[in-house]
C-alpha cells in the first residue's frame, strides 16, 4: 500500500486566474502523510495553506502535479468522482461548523450518508448517527438544533458529521477558530483520541499552541513548504483538561 | 439515485418557509384556478350553442331566401295589444324543430292547404295577451285578421342572441301568404333527410332544383342559400371556440405570472442557501442530487398549487353557474392539461435556479456569507 503513505502530494501548483493575472497560491509542494499521522498545516494567511487544504479535500483539483490519495491518482478526476471521495474517504471539520441550520443534530450527522452509495434504512442512519455523536459526547442531545448547542457542542456534532462515514483522512481547517481556550482543548482531546484510534487528522491552524496538540507540523510560506518537524514536546489536551479542572475548583 | 432523501430534504425546505410556500403556490392556484374557470365558461357557453343548433332538428338542411325581410306585427284581442313575430310554416315544422306543443295541437295539413285562419302561439305571447286565460279556442286578431288559436308552444327561453323565443305566433304559411303580409315569397325552407348519409347529394339537388326553378344561368350566383344543420354549428361553435381560447390565454398568463413567482423565489433560496450547497457538496453531494432536490422544490410548490387551483377552479365555476346563472362545463381534459401545465411550469421555471444551485464551486459556496 504505497509504504503505508495515505496522502502523497507530488509537486502541487496552483494558479488562479484572476482576468489577465495569473496568482499563484501553491507552487511545487510535494508531501507524503503516513496512516495515523496528526499532521498541523501551519502558515500566515495567505502562505497557501488554505489553497493546500482545499486540494487535500478534494474540493479543488491542483493545476499541475499529481495528488495520491489512498494509492488512487486524483487529481484528474470530475466533479462528481471527487464528491464521492470527498463522500467515502474523507471527513470535514471547518472553523464556523458549516453544520445546516433548523436540522436536528441527527440529521446534520445523518448528511453524508444521504450521498452515500451505501443503502442503509432509516432505523439503521438513525442507530450510527446517534452512535457517533455518543463518541464525541454528545449522547441525550441528538434532537437539539444548532441555534440550541454552544460553538464546542456544534463543532462536535460537525466532527460526528465528519466520521459517520469511516474516513480515511479527517481534515480540519481552523477547528478552533472560533472557539475559547478551554473549548479549544475539549476539541483536542477528541481529535488526539481520534488519532489514537489510528484516523489520520491533518489540520489546519496558525495558533502554534494548537499545532502543538499535533505529531507533526508542516509550515508554509509563500506557496512553498518552508519547514516539516516532527513535535517533539507534544501537548495532551487531555491532562491539560484535568489540570485546568483542578486549578478552578 | 438518491431521490427518496433528496424529496425528503426538498419537502422539509418547503415546510420550513410555510408563509412563503402558501404565497409562491398562490400564484399557480390563482392562474390554474382561472383557466379551469375560464374554460369552463367557454366550454358551457360552447354546450349551450351546441345544444339550441340541434334543437333545429336532426339532419335538417335549411334553404333561405337571397332578399329577407323580417318585422313586428300588431296583434291583439279584446282590449289587449301585443306586438310580435309571425311565422308561416308548414304543419311538419313542429316534428322538425322538434318543438312540442305545451297545450292544445298543431294545425293541421288540411289547415295549409285550405290557408285556413289558424295559429299557434309562444308562452309570452299568451301571457302577454290573454293573461291568465286559457288561449286555446280564443280568437286573436292579426292585422285584424281572426285568427283562431289551436295551441300553445313549450317555452324556450332566450337565444343565445338573447331574443325571446316563445314570443312568436306560428301559423300555417298560405295563411300568412294571402291574409297577413301578402305575396307568394317563402323566406326559409326547412328539409329534413330520412337518411343522414344522402345529406350531401340531397343538398346538391336542392341546389340544382332551385336554380332550375329560379331561371337561373350557369355562371350566375344563386339568389339563395342552402346551410346544412352541420355547417351553422361550425359557424356557431367557431365564435364560442375563439372566446374559450381567449378566455384561456387570459387566464394562461396568470399561470405564467405565477411560474415567474416560482422562479423569483427558488432563486433566492437558492442565494439564501448557498453554504448549505456548499456543505452538501463537501459531504459528497453531486451536481445532480443539489438539481433534483431544487427541481422537487419548485414540482412541488407548482403541482400541489396546481392540484389547490383545480379545487379553486371547480368551485369558482359551480358558483358562477349557481348565482351568475353562466352556464358551465368542467371538462376532465381541461382538468388534466392545467394540472400537467403547471408541473410543467414548476420544471420550466425551477430548472434555472436548480441548475445555478448545481453548478456552484463547493469552495466558492462555503465561503459564501
Amino acid at each position: 500500500m504505497n509504504n503505508g503513505a495515505l496522502v502523497r502530494l507530488i509537486d502541487v501548483h496552483k494558479v488562479y486566474r484572476t482576468g489577465e493575472m495569473e496568482v499563484p497560491a501553491v507552487r511545487g509542494v510535494s508531501l507524503e502523510i503516513k496512516r495515523g499521522e496528526f499532521v498541523a498545516l501551519m502558515g500566515a494567511s495567505g502562505s497557501g495553506k488554505s489553497t493546500l487544504m482545499n486540494i487535500l479535500g478534494c474540493l479543488d483539483r491542483p493545476t499541475t502535479g499529481h495528488y495520491i490519495l489512498d494509492g488512487a491518482d486524483v487529481s484528474s478526476l470530475d466533479r462528481d468522482r471527487l464528491a464521492d471521495i470527498r463522500n467515502g474517504k474523507i471527513g470535514f471539520v471547518f472553523q464556523n461548523f458549516n453544520l445546516l441550520p433548523r436540522t436536528s443534530a441527527r440529521e446534520n450527522v445523518e448528511l453524508p450518508l444521504v450521498y452515500s452509495s451505501q443503502r442503509l434504512t432509516h432505523s439503521e442512519l438513525r442507530e450510527r448517527a446517534n452512535g457517533v455523536l455518543a463518541s464525541v459526547g454528545l449522547a441525550g442531545r441528538e434532537d437539539h438544533h444548532p441555534s440550541q448547542l454552544s460553538g464546542g457542542q456544534q463543532q462536535r456534532v460537525a466532527i460526528a458529521r465528519a466520521l459517520i462515514n469511516q474516513p480515511e483522512v479527517l481534515l480540519a481547517d481552523e477547528p478552533t477558530g472560533n472557539l475559547d481556550s478551554r473549548t479549544s482543548i475539549e476539541i483536542m482531546v477528541i481529535f488526539q483520541q481520534l488519532n489514537e484510534r489510528g484516523i489520520t487528522v491533518i489540520m489546519v491552524t496558525h495558533e502554534p499552541d494548537i499545532a502543538a496538540y499535533a505529531k507533526r507540523n508542516v509550515m508554509m510560506r509563500d506557496g512553498a513548504i518552508l519547514d516539516d518537524h516532527l513535535v517533539s514536546q507534544r501537548s495532551d489536551a487531555a491532562s491539560q483538561l484535568q489540570q485546568q479542572h483542578a486549578s478552578t475548583l | 439515485m438518491r431521490v427518496a432523501p433528496t424529496f425528503n430534504v426538498a419537502l422539509r425546505a418547503l415546510r420550513r418557509n410555510k408563509l412563503r410556500s402558501v404565497l409562491t403556490a398562490l400564484g399557480i392556484i390563482i392562474g390554474v384556478g382561472a383557466v379551469i374557470a375560464m374554460v369552463g365558461i367557454g366550454n358551457g357557453a360552447k354546450a349551450q350553442v351546441e345544444a339550441q343548433i340541434a334543437s333545429l332538428g336532426q339532419n335538417v338542411i335549411l334553404i333561405f331566401s337571397g332578399s329577407t325581410t323580417s318585422s313586428g306585427i300588431r296583434t291583439g284581442w279584446g282590449g289587449a295589444n301585443w306586438f310580435t313575430r309571425i311565422y308561416g310554416e308548414s304543419a311538419d315544422y313542429f316534428d322538425i324543430r322538434q318543438w312540442p306543443l305545451a297545450d292544445g295541437a298543431p294545425f293541421t295539413s288540411q289547415d295549409v292547404r285550405s290557408a285556413n285562419k289558424v295559429c299557434v302561439i309562444g308562452r309570452t305571447t299568451a301571457t302577454q295577451i290573454y293573461g291568465n286565460e286559457n288561449p286555446i279556442g280564443q280568437i286573436l286578431r292579426i292585422k285584424e285578421v281572426p285568427f283562431t288559436v289551436t295551441g300553445v308552444l313549450t317555452p324556450k327561453g332566450l337565444s343565445t342572441q338573447g331574443v325571446d323565443q316563445d314570443d312568436i305566433v306560428i301559423m300555417p304559411y298560405t295563411s300568412a301568404m294571402k291574409r297577413v303580409i301578402g305575396g307568394t315569397n317563402l323566406r326559409n325552407i326547412n328539409v329534413q333527410i330520412a337518411d343522414p348519409q344522402q345529406l350531401e347529394a340531397a343538398q346538391q339537388q336542392i341546389v340544382s332544383l332551385l336554380r332550375q326553378r329560379h331561371n337561373i344561368r350557369p355562371g350566375r350566383d344563386d339568389d339563395f342559400t342552402v346551410r346544412n344543420q352541420q355547417e351553422i354549428a361550425q359557424a356557431a361553435t367557431a365564435t364560442s371556440r375563439v372566446m374559450t381560447l381567449l378566455l384561456g390565454a387570459i387566464a394562461g398568463v396568470s399561470l405564467v405570472v405565477g411560474g415567474i413567482g416560482i422562479m423569483n423565489i427558488m432563486l433566492v433560496s437558492v442565494t439564501e442557501r448557498t453554504r448549505e450547497i456548499g456543505v452538501r457538496m463537501a459531504v459528497g453531494a453531486h451536481g445532480a442530487d443539489i438539481l433534483t432536490q431544487f427541481l422537487i422544490e419548485a414540482v412541488t410548490l407548482s403541482s400541489v398549487g396546481g392540484l389547490i387551483g383545480i379545487v379553486c377552479g371547480i368551485g369558482a365555476s359551480k358558483i358562477l353557474s349557481v348565482y351568475a346563472n353562466w352556464p358551465t362545463l368542467i371538462s376532465i381534459s381541461s382538468v388534466a392539461i392545467a394540472f400537467l401545465f403547471s408541473a410543467a411550469v414548476g420544471i420550466f421555471f425551477g430548472f434555472y435556479p436548480a441548475r445555478k444551485a448545481a453548478a456552484l464551486d463547493p469552495i466558492e459556496a462555503l465561503r459564501y456569507e
